[in-house]
């Protein structure tokens, strides 16, 4: 979702960066500082990053990037930042703009360079952090510009990437094994996230969008109607729809056409530290779980 | 013929959302017809807004609790009547003016209980719940109440009918004209809290008041305008779904408006004092 409001936009970025590459340049920071645009991202780059370097997210845990609204101290951020990662693939619309006027001097990094977009309608699908084998390619691209920064700990941010790259190899049999448990043919799914494509070709599972939903504040007989057909018609196992707030009637919904509610899904965002999804792999094993229980048993 | 039946044999929501119409209906119109003959219409409507402290009371005190947000507004409701029926006894204030005053400060009380919490969305979608996410706990109040209150108006009919008509006559045979009125407070009070999931809190009270109000239009006695109140509702109830399902309008004002439509219809139509009659033969009304 863009924000309705461009002009008070760009007029918070240029108050509060106009003049801020002089500050920056005065005071030299002593530690490595990383910003990444979103918080999945900041966590990864928290594995791999040199010993005391100093990682922060424009966008924390639990907020969306579709709705971003720099702040000043974002602009500050930026602007004294050794490197700045970035997703790519189209995912942050408004980071270009928000590292040009903030004068960094940071290189801009996209972790996703090399990877084999997937298509969402014309433009690229940019959730490609939600495949492990595509994350490896992130945390190679991530490593190596760390290790051209600074070259002095190169062996500490090679040791740490084989550690992490383990890690991601470990979790991703685990996925596949939980995963192997329900027969491919019933791993159908109805989310309301448009963030799965990734998930589903890695993983072998059909996500399908609920179709002509539109979040009225009072539902309709047809709409959910319609839901019910699709759950049907589909061999639709189980439905995470969170874009329904009366929760009744999710459950009602599922249970008529014989899906299981299931739990939360994080796509974009890290939940907040001591949350069930802080990390970028315990929020990639929470997904893979919520999305096996659900499928698992017969409603 | 099968396009009006072939939604609700697909679905079972449907089926669900019928019923729970047809219980709201079948309680909920006697109550109506009771306060339309008594001029106590928007007395219905008052009930509604008092309902909003004591749900929203439970829902801070239990969260998303249906038995405790339920109970609170019973009680809420039952209090704001109270106090406006002490009110009315004890000054020289008109019934009305009392109700409209205390469910003002409930109104405005329930709107500050609700914003002391957080979560504001959850809290309306209960308050104006979907007839189309009626589970069975919803189902089986919705029907408990309608069923205690059909037993309940046949138990007192007499009584509660002279009290209406006439309280100078029960009390002077010795009648227990204060409890049969509380009795039908409560009653009130009863099925606008059931409805209230189902329907929503403003929803609940159309159900209630605009086929009795509809039905005087058509019949004279007591019995047979709630039963063709009771028809009208579930008829509506029945139209109001059907058209939410073919035109992809939400349920619920779909089904308040198809009652509104045989409101204006009666209104323009009726047999008994409907415009059209008074114009075609304003002579018998002359002469009577």
């Amino acid at each position: 979702m863009r924000s309705p409001f461009p002009s008070r936009r760009s007029l918070i970025l240029c108050s509060a960066c106009s003049a801020l590459p002089a500050q920056a340049a005065a005071a030299q920071p002593a530690r490595p500082r990383i910003v990444a645009s979103f918080s999945i991202l900041a966590d990864m780059a928290r594995e791999l990053a040199p010993e005391g370097a100093e990682v922060s997210a424009l966008v924390g845990p639990d907020a969306d990037a579709h709705v971003f609204e720099p702040s000043p101290a974002d602009g500050r951020r930026l602007a004294q930042a050794d490197l700045v990662l970035v997703n790519g693939l189209g995912f942050e619309g408004w980071i270009d703009r928000l590292v040009r006027v903030s004068g960094t001097r940071g290189e801009l990094i996209v972790a996703s360079d090399g990877v084999q977009p997937r298509r969402a309608g014309p433009a690229a699908d940019p959730h490609a952090w939600q495949d492990l084998a595509l994350a490896r390619r992130y945390v190679a691209n991530l490593s190596a510009a760390f290790a051209r920064r600074w070259p002095a700990q190169q062996e500490e941010i090679a040791r740490r990437q084989a550690d992490y790259l383990s890690r991601i190899d470990r979790l991703d049999r685990q996925v596949r094994d939980r995963l192997a448990t329900v027969p491919r043919a019933q791993r159908r799914v109805i989310t309301s996230h448009d963030a799965f494509a990734y998930f589903g070709a890695a993983y072998g599972v059909d996500f399908m969008a609920p179709q002509a939903w539109t979040t009225h504040s009072e539902p309709t007989a047809a709409a959910v109607a319609r839901l019910v057909r699709q759950i049907r018609a589909g061999g639709v196992r189980a439905v995470f729809i969170e874009n329904i707030s009366d929760r009744r009637l999710v459950e009602r919904i599922a249970r008529e056409g014989g899906a299981r509610v299931g739990g939360t899904l994080y796509s974009d965002a890290l939940s907040k530290p001591g949350g069930p999804a802080d990390t970028y792999l315990k929020l990639f094993e929470h997904n893979a779980r919520a999305l096996a229980d659900a499928l698992a048993s017969p409603p | 013929m099968n396009d009006w039946v072939d939604p609700f044999v697909e679905f079972a929501f449907m089926r669900r959302a019928l019923v729970a119409t047809l219980a709201l209906s079948l309680g909920s119109a006697p109550i109506g017809c009771i306060l339309v003959l008594r001029r106590m219409s928007l007395v219905g409507d008052a009930m509604a807004h008092a309902v909003l402290p004591g749900a929203a009371a439970g829902f801070v005190l239990a969260g998303l609790s249906l038995p405790a947000m339920s109970l609170g507004g019973f009680v809420a409701a039952l209090l704001v009547a109270l106090a406006a029926g002490f009110v009315t006894r004890s000054t020289p204030q008109r019934e009305d003016a009392s109700f409209a005053a205390f469910y003002l400060i409930a109104l405005a009380l329930g709107v500050l209980l609700v914003s002391l919490r957080g979560s504001q969305i959850d809290l309306m979608h209960m308050l104006f719940g979907s007839v189309l996410a009626v589970d069975d706990a919803a189902l089986l109040q919705i029907a408990g109440v309608a069923s205690l209150t059909l037993f309940m108006l046949a138990a007192f009919y007499r009584p509660m009918v002279l009290e209406s008509f006439d309280p100078g006559f029960l009390r002077s045979v010795g009648g227990p004209g204060a409890s049969v009125h509380m009795l039908l407070l409560v009653l009130l009070v009863g099925n606008l809290v059931s409805a209230f999931q189902a329907l929503g809190t403003l929803m609940a009270v159309g159900l209630m008041m605009l086929p009795a109000a509809a039905a005087r239009f058509w019949v004279a006695g007591l019995p047979g305008m709630a039963a063709l109140a009771a028809g009208i509702g579930s008829a509506c109830g029945a139209a109001g779904l059907l058209l939410s399902y073919r035109t992809d309008l939400p349920s619920g004002p779909c089904i308040v408006l198809s009652c509104g439509a045989v409101y204006i219809l009666s209104v323009l139509f009726g047999r008994r004092d409907g415009m059209l009659w008074r114009l075609l033969r304003p002579a018998r009304h002359l002469a009577g």
